[in-house]
């Protein structure tokens, strides 16, 4: 076995561990982007309850049922969740192994 | 059926949520892995051209007030000159930083708008608070593309550009077409 490739498996780890080490934070930061924007909208929908027509549905129209304001922060957390941030993950990762494309 | 203006105002909020998020995580993964996809790169402009088109729309029924009507033309016309500059600088067009100027230009015009278009004091309504409370922030916010375009390296401003939709988001969410300042009014909050 050449001493060469010996010593340069642990080099190579090692490099790899530092890599996902420093990108881990950003991929988590990615990730929790949305989730904490549902839990913002989800507060907002306790701490103002009147603000969901479905719990005080008096003399309301159409509209107020399709757009109510905290249902709406759970929503775009949900598409960035589910829209966005898988993308970034897989572009940050593919980064990681192939900064050249 | 054209919805209330609180209505609307909450739909823009949404669209201005998503946009600060997806800017904020720009900032996260850095611009090189953000532009990886290409509709993420050209998101920002064609959405700030997109709403000016859609401003103009508006424009069209807010005939209730010169004023209104005015402010609403000049925010289109501020939208869509920044997303077209934007657009060319995504696409290698224009190169210069100093083209952030533009968007600098685009916030000033449309702080400037609602600061004069709102005639009722500060204290007034939670309507006109707002009014004041989003025309100086979004004065203030011109210094982040300024600043883009004297330190395009400073991270500051590109992360002062995408928390001034979150916090512009959270203005417009708190918007009521008839409402005090702070509280509940009326059933409404």
């Amino acid at each position: 076995m050449s001493s060469e490739i010996a010593t340069s498996i642990p080099e190579r780890r090692e490099r790899r561990r530092r890599r996902i080490a420093r990108e881990q934070p950003r991929v988590l930061m990615v990730q929790l982007l949305g989730p904490l924007t549902m839990i913002a909208g989800m507060v907002w929908a306790v701490a103002q309850p009147y603000r969901i027509v479905f719990l005080d549905p008096g003399g309301k129209g159409l509209y107020d049922y399709l757009f109510q304001p905290p249902l709406l922060v759970v929503i775009v957390g949900l598409v960035y969740a589910v829209g966005v941030a898988p993308g970034l993950v897989e572009d940050l990762e593919a980064e990681e192994h192939d900064p050249a494309t | 059926m054209i919805p209330r203006p609180e209505i609307a105002h909450w739909l823009a909020a949404a669209v201005a949520l998503l946009l600060g998020l997806i800017l904020l995580s720009e900032i996260v993964v850095g611009t090189r892995v953000f532009r990886r996809r290409a509709w993420r790169a050209y998101l920002f402009p064609s959405l700030a051209l997109g709403s000016g088109a859609f401003l103009l729309l508006i424009t069209i029924f807010s005939t209730f007030s010169t004023m209104h009507l005015v402010a609403h033309a000049l925010w289109a016309e501020a939208a869509m000159i920044a997303g077209g500059v934007q657009l060319a600088v995504v696409r290698g067009k224009l190169s210069s930083a100093h083209w952030s100027l533009v968007t600098a230009g685009a916030l000033l015009v449309c702080g400037a708008a609602f600061l004069v278009h709102e005639p009722n004091p500060w204290l007034f309504s939670r309507s006109a608070f707002l009014h004041h409370v989003i025309g100086w922030m979004l004065v203030a916010a011109a210094a982040f593309p300024l600043g883009q375009a004297l330190r395009p390296r400073w991270v500051l401003w590109p992360a002062g550009f995408a928390l001034t939709w979150i916090v512009l988001a959270l203005l417009l969410f708190a918007d009521r077409d008839t409402a005090p300042i702070f509280g509940r009014f009326g059933g409404a909050g």
